[in-house]
């Protein structure tokens, strides 16, 4: 039974070793909106192969949320939020490192509805219709795309008539997700979620009525990798982040 | 003090738990009997089949009850065809959630409970000319209800406590599908801990008050 001792001594070992071999490559964890998953994941990619030896590990959510995580002591190295609003919440609770606080890309809130949907809408006032039955929106408390929509949709006296319709998502990707499979009838998204889905939803409208969709991106106070940490933050102004951002929909900022 | 933001998820927790605990009873002591009895061909793959959901995760279900009950889905589709409904993001999918997360406490116990009850005794019953049904009725079922009630209250518990199923097929929506984990889960995104905390004690409270119910009565069916 020699061996067996030796090996249930091997693997405790393993156990207790395991996180130090994990910590030994350069990684970089950055906390970005749901939106940015598709762009960020490449843009990773690209600063991977720029910098030999560094692995970009991403954590897509909502903003608020993300935000939550920080707050609690998350390892976070970059932040990239949706909205100037979480960004300020993070700045107000020192969480951030002030002066690495920059605007990088704009986006725009437009209405859709599944591929095979039969409505005809021109606008969210069209959302008050019968046929219309439920409405994908993100939640106001927690995800960027819900202010912007609960801002325009207020603007044009629709918000608090359209309650009862109204399903909240988690996350813009997850308001996306109800509209993909047909869940909701219509919803409110970024354009450039809306270009992710082609195929599966078409826009109806872009909403307008909310304040500037400016994503801004900063370095996390807390953060042992502050170098790396500013170095991604510049490769996100160079040429080919920004070719990579505006194919997939987003503005300059 | 807004008391509505504890009393509506509270409230629609026990009325989902509730109706999905009397659908898996209805459902499952049948079921229980059925295969404690009679013993027929695949009888164990039946077992093993009620007993899935115990043991898969919660997200797993929630993605078979979307691919069957989804706009989309398999039965989903027919569904909103023929009467326009769907039971996504209502609470009648909660419900279903729910029941399909702890149709396996009632299903196992039940089963458990009528396996004990001695067949001697039931056989008396038949000689002494009782049909099937009121053999069922009037014999198996009184001496098996201790276990059955007892599993019955774990499963209550567990239909309270519900989440990932519950997430993905009924939403987050406050009023009509946030139940108490769903409206912790809420409240802890959006930062607001004296809800989350007052949420989280309520939840505690109920769930140790049925455990503790549930625990009294299976002592009593020991003795």
């Amino acid at each position: 039974m020699n061996w067996l001792k030796i090996l249930a001594l091997g693997l405790w070992i393993l156990a207790l070793v395991q996180p130090g071999l994990v910590l030994g490559a350069q990684e970089l964890m950055v906390s970005a909106a749901a939106s940015l998953t598709n762009a960020f994941q490449e843009i990773g990619q690209r600063f991977e192969q720029q910098h030999p030896g560094t692995k970009v590990i991403f954590n897509f959510a909502a903003s608020g949320y993300l935000l939550q995580q920080i707050a609690q002591g998350a390892p976070v190295d970059v932040f990239a939020s949706a909205d100037q609003k979480t960004m300020n919440q993070a700045q107000e609770k020192e969480l951030i490192v002030a002066a690495s606080r920059k605007n990088f890309v704009s986006n725009t809130l437009v209405l859709i509805v599944p591929q095979d949907s039969r409505l005809v809408l021109t606008g969210p006032k069209d959302l008050v219709l019968l046929q219309v039955k439920r409405v994908a929106v993100g939640n106001p408390a927690t995800v960027p795309v819900g202010r912007y929509t609960q801002e325009a949709l207020t603007q044009a006296g629709l918000w608090e008539s359209l309650q009862p319709k109204l399903i909240m998502g988690e996350s813009v990707r997850q308001v996306l997700d109800y509209i993909s499979r047909a869940e909701v009838d219509a919803g409110l998204v970024y354009a450039t979620d809306a270009a992710i889905a082609q195929g599966k939803v078409k826009t109806a409208a872009e909403v307008q009525g909310h304040q500037p969709i400016v994503y801004p991106v900063a370095l996390v106070a807390a953060s042992q990798k502050q170098a790396l940490g500013q170095e991604f933050l510049n490769f996100l102004s160079a040429p080919e982040s920004v070719a990579i951002l505006s194919k997939y929909g987003f503005g300059l900022p | 003090m807004d008391y509505s933001l504890y009393s509506k998820p509270l409230l629609l927790t026990l009325r989902v738990a509730g109706l999905a605990t009397i659908f898996v009873a209805m459902t499952g002591v049948p079921l229980a009997y059925l295969v404690s009895r009679r013993n027929f061909w695949g009888r164990e793959w039946l077992d093993a089949f009620c007993t899935l959901p115990l043991v898969l995760p919660p997200t797993v279900l929630g993605y078979y009850l979307i691919v069957l009950w989804g706009r989309h889905g398999w039965l989903g589709h027919w569904l909103y065809q023929t009467w326009g409904i769907s039971l996504m993001f209502t609470w009648q999918g909660a419900v279903l959630a729910s029941a399909l997360v702890s149709f396996p406490l009632v299903f196992k116990s039940a089963r458990a409970a009528f396996e004990e009850v001695d067949r001697n005794l039931e056989n008396v019953a038949r000689t002494l000319g009782l049909a099937e049904g009121a053999v069922f009725w009037r014999v198996s079922l009184p001496l098996a209800l201790r276990g059955i009630v007892a599993g019955t209250m774990l499963a209550f518990a567990r239909a309270m406590g519900e989440f990932g199923a519950t997430l993905m097929v009924a939403g987050n929506i406050p009023g009509k599908t946030q139940t108490l984990s769903l409206a912790i889960y809420a409240a802890v995104q959006a930062g607001n801990d004296t809800l989350a905390l007052t949420l989280v004690v309520l939840t505690s409270g109920a769930c140790i008050l049925i455990l503790v119910t549930s625990g009294k009565i299976l002592t009593l069916s020991l003795k």
